[in-house]
């Protein structure tokens, strides 16, 4: 008799005997029980649930093919991740103190929010950006502005991650010259540009052109680093805003994939080689609150990536077959009511991201349900990284929960179902395709409605929202919030105004022609003249307003219309 | 309202706020509830809501911003309405909004400020409420 008919003999006579008292004595809670995601969950995994498990092929060492243990042979052991706060508000001045603050806590990279106008290509004195400059993000309008936020920091010794996609390639430009100022190297930079243009379609929302010219200024970014900034991330392709915009694990990983695959075959057409860009591409996860779930997806993220880049692209570099990852807690979990519980929330999400091995982390802050975050909150959220990284004990060993019945299973059933989603958009032409007629978008805004009737029915649980209330006025009561001043909007205009007037007129004028005539010039590279443009002072808007001349506008339609 | 046409609501993203979880979330439940919902999509100023709830007659405008913008942008709504004769339009709104705003936003003509957490019903009911109070209960 062999091991496996053994274990299923004990097991049936396990359910027949204590399993059966117990229930014949106490029912379970649900009838039931499923993964946030609504993956089924059993009440016991053992072996039995993995048939054909092949450790070396499923699992592999860390640092290798697939992955799924992590990228790194002694991860965390002899590479920390990146503890990284997403900060930024109102004017450069500002937020360039927010930045030192968070280095002399502690703080090991740089994460640059920028407000809404600036990731959609306005000057603060555009009529559209009116009430919304310095809210969300630090607002930048010329390389003046991107001098003053980097003030004092060294370059060529702190990574900076820039969440910024449609104009992606004219800060990374305004960093380049920045750091040139200070006497740095583009090739001694190191950091991340967010350039994931086609997550903003189906979720984060902040397009300018269309998506065909956006995919030609993401890959110019993967050509002009792979030459003048290797050690560049040229890209963070993001399942973040999808999760977060409601779908679920699986639809996190299949649809970023599906992205990641979309941008691999842009760069391919380009005329690019696969081993020379795909090493420089890095992803960015949710870490939402279904620990295991979260654990799995992020392990079913790497082996999935790997096996897509080795044998569907055919990279030979191992480095090309990573998926090395940011991840940030979930924003949509952080509940408005009693925001202290947000802490715990925040510190078991950030758990789930270092056991599935992230290479980078953003803690959220506990008021962020209800304004930008104090520095009170955000020094708690860096602390909690800290707490996990140096008291927890669980950096001691790699992929600390391979190997374990459930998250082997879950992890396999993600690989699964994601893959069965990447099928379905290669048969609708792949990603851009379906993004264009809506089908992600779709997909998503199901997912996320049917998550909100769960939690009005009570089958979902969100403590202090369906269950376990105060009072709703002790809820936030002697918090202090983040305000931004609204004076930083005029302040940033009379700036504004003040650069117009200053700078060399002549210059600008021309540099702007010239980029005009490259963004005509289908075979032309754009990263060049959009550095001049910005080294003689064109505002961003200046350049995202003759980009948007030549390449157009995008406008989606809302699929919403019409009555009960 | 019993008997009449179903009340009508316009569900817009004034300024650059690109988070429309909310707002299509909510969109959708009041369609489930009877009511003729249209989504106006992102990047709306705040003639364009007022022009578009015009055109479309509706008796309700529901604003969503999570950008911080809403204290600028919100009573421009307001205002926008009321220079078209939409005095009886019912306004309300919701996103990160923190509560010392929510008293100024009501003073400038936002009837009700729902904001995370708040119960999908809740905003059906305050909706079938009050919509076209001022005309009489349509």
């Amino acid at each position: 008799m062999d091991d496996v008919d053994r274990l299923r003999r004990a097991l049936e006579s396990w359910e027949r005997g204590e399993l059966d008292k117990a229930l014949a004595r106490a029912a379970e809670s649900r009838a039931e029980f499923r993964t946030a995601s609504g993956l089924p969950l059993q009440r016991l995994y053992t072996p039995l649930d993995l048939p054909g498990f092949d450790y070396l092929e499923e699992l592999g060492f860390p640092g290798q093919f697939p992955f799924t243990r992590g990228v790194h042979p002694t991860m965390y052991r002899g590479r920390p991740w990146t503890m990284r706060q997403y900060a930024g508000f109102g004017t450069a001045e500002e937020t360039n103190r927010r930045f030192r603050y968070l280095l002399d806590q502690g703080q090991t990279g740089l994460s640059v929010a920028f407000d809404l106008p600036t990731q959609v290509g306005y000057d603060s004195d555009h009529p559209m950006a009116e009430g919304e400059v310095g809210r969300v993000g630090v607002a930048i309008d010329c390389l003046d502005d991107m001098a003053v936020l980097f003030d004092g920091i060294p370059l060529d010794r702190v990574s900076t991650s820039m969440t910024i996609n449609a104009p992606a390639i004219v800060l990374l430009a305004m960093y380049v010259a920045v750091a040139e100022s200070q006497g740095v190297e583009a090739a001694g930079l190191s950091g991340t540009v967010q350039n994931d243009i086609l997550k903003e379609y189906v979720a984060r929302g902040t397009y300018i052109f269309p998506p065909r010219p956006s995919m030609r200024l993401v890959t110019d970014i993967f050509r002009h680093c792979s030459v003048h900034l290797p050690e560049w991330n040229t890209i963070s392709i993001s399942g973040y805003h999808i999760r977060e915009a409601g779908a679920t694990a699986v639809q996190e990983v299949a649809f970023t994939l599906a992205n990641g695959i979309a941008y691999v075959e842009a760069a391919r057409e380009a005329g690019l080689d696969v081993d020379v860009f795909a090493p420089r591409l890095s992803f960015f996860f949710a870490a939402h609150s279904d620990f295991f779930e979260e654990v799995a997806k992020f392990r079913a993220a790497r082996r999935l990536w790997a096996g897509i880049m080795r044998d569907r692209f055919g990279a030979s570099k191992p480095r090309s077959w990573m998926l090395r990852f940011h991840t940030q807690t979930s924003g949509s979990t952080l509940t408005a009511q009693q925001p202290d519980n947000n802490v715990v929330r925040v510190a078991l999400q950030a758990l789930a991201a270092v056991l599935g091995g992230t290479q980078s982390l953003h803690t959220n802050s506990r008021d962020e349900a209800l304004a930008l975050p104090s520095e009170e909150s955000v020094r708690i959220a860096l602390r909690t990284q800290q707490i996990i990284a140096l008291e927890s004990g669980v950096v001691g060993s790699a992929d600390p929960l391979g190997g374990s019945y459930l998250v082997e299973k879950l992890t396999r059933d993600i690989v699964a179902e994601a893959l069965a989603y990447i099928e379905r958009i290669d048969a609708l032409g792949g990603a851009v395709a379906a993004i264009e007629r809506g089908y992600l978008q779709d997909e998503i805004h199901r997912s996320a409605y049917r998550a909100q009737r769960e939690l009005e029915e009570g089958s979902r649980k969100v403590v202090g929202v369906n269950c376990y209330h105060t009072g709703e006025d002790e809820a936030t009561a002697g918090m202090e919030l983040l305000r931004v001043d609204p004076e930083v909007e005029r302040r940033q205009c009379e700036r504004l105004a003040a650069l117009r007037r200053n700078r060399d007129a002549g210059a600008v004028a021309r540099a702007i022609a010239n980029l005009e005539r490259a963004a005509r010039d289908p075979a032309a590279g754009l990263f060049v003249p959009v550095l001049e443009a910005v080294r003689v002072r064109a505002t961003l808007g200046e350049i995202c307003g003759v980009l948007r001349e030549v390449f157009g506008e995008y406008e989606a339609s809302t699929g919403m219309r019409g009555g009960g | 309202m019993d008997g009449g046409r179903p009340i009508r609501v316009l569900i817009a993203k004034p300024g650059l706020d690109g988070h429309d979880r909310g707002a299509r979330v909510v969109a959708r439940a009041l369609r489930d509830a009877g009511m003729e919902v249209i989504y106006s999509g992102l990047r709306q100023t705040p003639e364009r809501i007022a022009q578009a709830a015009l055109q479309e007659d509706v008796d309700v405008v529901g604003l969503s911003s999570l950008s911080g913008a809403h204290r600028h942008l919100f009573p421009r709504v307001v205002q926008s309405l009321r220079e078209r004769g939409m005095d009886h339009v019912l306004v309300v709104a919701g996103g990160i909004i923190p509560r010392e705003d929510q008293a100024a936003l009501r003073e400038a003509g936002v009837a009700a400020v729902f904001t995370p957490g708040t119960p999908l019903g809740d905003i059906v009911a305050f909706i079938r409420e009050n919509a076209r109070r001022r005309e009489g209960g349509g």
